[in-house]
């Protein structure tokens, strides 16, 4: 990690914020009015019911496969400032996203992003050795399962769709979306 | 040029001072094209101000974790743009 800063992506973060204020690129009041406006609609609720609307509703699974951004529109989540990439769980298939660049994320539809998946353990593990970082947040897929690891680098963002957990026939659209995780649509957990 | 979906490519070595969305751990590696992303305004351009910057296509191109790490069973797919890549 030489040549990199140490410190918390808080800190680095308000050091620059502080170097645009000193720039006179931003203010403070315009760079929290940036962020309350990001983070206003923010939740990972909104990927939730995708992932539970994609469960109960083939055609909707298959916009959501193949042209994220329809899909979420679909919900009332338009005008995405990304292009989003939907990724399916299958029995055969684990995925699991990550930015080993920064912390990139569709912040949208998954909530301001944890903490951890802005560290450089977790950037730079994830890449390397996935099973192990899975297996520290307490999800162990046999060998059986084949581990695809998604980098976030360009302007498209990734979210997970997990499988549908076994047992949830008839249950409401409203109880599959409270099943499903910010961590399940990361990668970090079965749901 | 432009590549197909199962094309393979080989990530370009370079290491330039300016900023690039090349992720070290890639660079010299062959993968295979999965997907053709989008045109995309070429990062290392813009982030330099160049006017006006070049805009190509960017691809998802998976590579193979024994391949860049000598070990491990797992795949890693990269989004990287047309003139980080020559065909393989």
């Amino acid at each position: 990690m030489t040549g990199h800063d140490e410190h918390s992506a808080a800190v680095r973060a308000r050091r620059l914020e502080e170097r645009l204020i000193a720039a006179g690129l931003a203010s403070d009041e315009e760079i929290d009015e940036y962020l309350t406006g990001l983070y206003a609609n923010a939740s990972p609720v909104n990927g939730a019911r995708m992932a539970a609307r994609a469960w109960t509703d083939a055609d909707y699974r298959d916009l959501l496969l193949s042209d994220g951004n329809a899909a979420a529109a679909e919900l009332g989540f338009d005008g995405l400032s990304y292009q989003l990439r939907v990724i399916a769980n299958t029995p055969e298939t684990h995925n699991v996203i990550v930015c080993t660049l920064c912390s990139c994320y569709p912040v949208s539809l998954l909530g301001p992003s944890p903490g951890w998946y802005k560290s450089f353990a977790y950037r730079s593990r994830t890449v390397r050795e996935p099973r192990e970082v899975l297996a520290e947040f307490g999800l162990h897929l046999p060998d059986s399962v084949h581990v695809s690891v998604w980098d976030s680098t360009s302007e498209a963002r990734y979210m997970v769709l997990p499988m549908r957990p076994a047992g949830t026939a008839g249950r409401t659209a409203d109880e599959l979306t409270a099943l499903v995780t910010r961590n399940g649509l990361i990668g970090t957990a079965p749901v | 040029m432009s590549y197909h979906a199962g094309a393979r490519v080989r990530v370009r070595t370079g290491d330039p001072d300016h900023h690039t969305r090349v992720p070290r751990y890639v660079r010299g590696h062959t993968g295979e094209v999965l997907a053709v992303l989008g045109r995309w305004t070429l990062p290392d351009d813009s982030a330099r101000g160049l006017q006006p910057p070049r805009v190509e296509a960017c691809y998802a191109v998976r590579f193979s974790a024994s391949d860049l790490w000598g070990s491990g069973d797992h795949t890693v797919t990269v989004d990287l743009w047309e003139s980080y890549l020559d065909r393989a």
